[in-house]
């Protein structure tokens, strides 16, 4: 049987995260279909076929899916789902939103966040915040299932050579429209696709310091992230929380400054390959899962790290 | 409007969970359970719409075991109504608590319903969707904000990126997000009133509801633990060790 991947994307471009889910459909066996539902996403649709591993990208372009409503995506990504064995989508906010959706109307329990495939119906997910790995297995004849992206590499792009077909689209559903959106500029990278990140956390003291993160982060080319605590004080904005309850990370480097260690930020990034923190409390729990420990002031350590990086510049 | 509040029983957020020996599960026994953490935000933002002059009636749902009345009881002492109890001791997976909810939903005819976006326990973050599907309603996951009209609400969710806002037709299912309300303590003397309000108990045979399981456990295990590494004693050897020894920077 063949997979079915939805891909995410704003009607430009592909967002990154739908790559590694097309690796982790890659791991089901039977070829694997790239559904490119938008309007004028020919770019999009492009980008897809060119994905490494992608036999066929389904491309369905029309005014109900200028933006990602769920309503008006269910019908169409249930009418394909028949063909298919798998259907899958990464376990961001737009694949958690739209595949439970999709899964009730197949008739068939969701499996979330799989990180990683045993079988083609045993997968191995994160319950209690990533306290525990239970492996589950499906009896279901479709198996729909949200990927954790940071447990699957991303697929390579510009070596495929995919065949573009196009489906029809369903109509309106007329239940839900769009109104607006406000999101946070970037002009790092982001969260999730970041190879390095430094977050800070409440000993930031306020969001004038996350100033200081950012002039690190500008020097390593790093994205910028929080604990909830410090975005509950309100120093950053909401999408830069990293933990359960915000974004999961694994980037190859991650700095955690300020930030004591509560069980819900390292389950957000303990999957990190390196970590270190820098916090004045050497008792702080964010100790035992770094790699690298610095016992200092933040005030103080975070200019000198700074001042150390342009100072041994390669 | 009458609103519909889905209300499950989890481990408390504060406890740190231990894995059975046998593999078969998470330690539940003798452990602090309480209301999910994202469903007491659902009831807050139901008691706020009662207080606003939006809502007229209040329910709050909860499947499980016996026990599930206590939870039921914190919902009525913030404020709900009254109660419904599905009981069951066995395992109920977010499609059949889908289908439960949809037969209440035929029997209470709400406009409204609102579950926590995702339970702490299985973190799963499916019922809303799949009621919302099941009912061919609208949807708005992951609220932080609910303007509620007579036909329409508009609501502002947390994507990826930032915040989004949706206009969604009413009957509707709304799941919560952390920043959408700060709930209440229950008082006292609400604590004693909910006491005596009424919680109506079914199973799922009286909803005609099969809810055998469809994803097995084959096993629940803790996750690889990571090990602390050294402390290093500047600025200057840390850069050193990223560079030259880590190499990722």
């Amino acid at each position: 049987m063949s997979v079915l991947v939805i891909a995410e994307h704003d009607n430009a471009a592909l967002k990154p995260a739908t790559l590694n889910a097309v690796t982790a459909a890659s791991k089901l066996g039977g070829d694997v279909a790239v559904l490119v539902a938008g309007q004028g996403c020919g770019a999009v649709a492009d980008a897809a076929t060119k994905i490494a591993g992608v036999a066929k990208v389904l491309v369905a372009d029309a005014a109900p899916y200028a933006h990602p409503l769920a309503e008006n995506l269910t019908p169409l990504v249930v009418g394909l789902a028949q063909g298919y064995g798998h259907v899958v989508a990464t376990a961001t906010t737009f694949g958690k939103n739209l595949m439970p959706r999709v899964a009730a109307l197949l008739d068939v329990q969701q499996i979330s966040e799989v990180m990683a495939i045993e079988a083609p119906d045993t997968f191995v997910r994160p319950i209690y915040a990533g306290n525990a790995l239970a492996t589950v297995k499906s009896s279901d004849k479709i198996k729909v299932m949200t990927v954790r992206a940071t447990a699957f590499e991303a697929a390579a792009t510009g070596s495929g050579s995919a065949a573009r077909e196009d489906v029809a689209a369903t109509a309106d559903a007329g239940l839900s429209r769009f109104v607006g959106q406000a999101l946070s500029k970037m002009e790092r990278p982001e969260l999730t696709a970041a190879r390095i990140i430094i977050s800070g956390g409440r000993a930031m003291q306020n969001g004038e310091n996350f100033k200081m993160l950012e002039e690190v982060a500008d020097r390593l080319g790093a994205a910028v992230g929080a604990s909830r605590a410090a975005v509950d004080a309100g120093y950053v904005p909401n999408d830069y929380q990293v933990g359960q309850t915000g974004k999961i990370v694994a980037p190859e480097l991650y700095i955690a400054v300020g930030i004591s260690g509560a069980i819900q930020h390292l389950a957000g990034m303990k999957d990190s390959k390196v970590i270190v923190a820098i916090n004045k409390d050497e008792e702080a729990p964010i100790f035992t899962v770094a790699d690298y420990g610095l016992v200092a002031d933040l005030s103080k350590a975070i200019p000198e790290l700074k001042a150390e990086l342009d100072r041994t510049k390669p | 409007m009458k609103v519909l509040v889905a209300v499950k029983r989890v481990v408390d957020f504060n406890v740190k969970i231990r894995v059975k020996a046998d593999k078969t599960g998470v330690e539940t026994a003798n452990v602090k359970m309480s209301m999910n953490p994202f469903d007491e935000i659902g009831v807050e933002e139901a008691v706020r719409l009662k207080e606003g002059g939006k809502a007229t009636e209040i329910v709050a749902v909860s499947m499980g075991p016996q026990q599930c009345q206590e939870t039921l009881r914190t919902a009525l002492a913030m404020g709900a109504d009254r109660g419904i109890h599905v009981l069951s001791d066995a395992e109920l997976q977010p499609l059949a608590v889908a289908k439960l909810l949809k037969a209440i939903v035929a029997k209470e005819q709400p406009q409204l319903v609102i579950l926590g976006k995702q339970a702490i326990d299985d973190d799963s973050n499916q019922t809303g969707q799949m009621l919302a599907a099941l009912l061919g309603w609208s949807q708005a996951t992951f609220a932080s904000k609910i303007a509620l009209g007579s036909a329409e609400a508009e609501v502002t969710r947390e994507v990826d990126g930032g915040l989004e806002t949706v206009a969604i037709k009413l009957p509707a299912v709304v799941t919560t997000d952390l920043r959408l309300n700060e709930p209440r303590y229950a008082s006292l003397p609400n604590i004693m009133k909910a006491k005596k309000k009424p919680i109506d108990q079914m199973a799922p045979s009286d909803l005609g509801v099969d809810v055998t399981p469809r994803l097995a456990t084959l096993k629940v295990e803790e996750p690889p633990k990571r090990k602390g590494g050294v402390k290093v004693g500047s600025v200057a050897e840390l850069v050193d060790k990223l560079r030259n020894e880590a190499k990722v920077i």
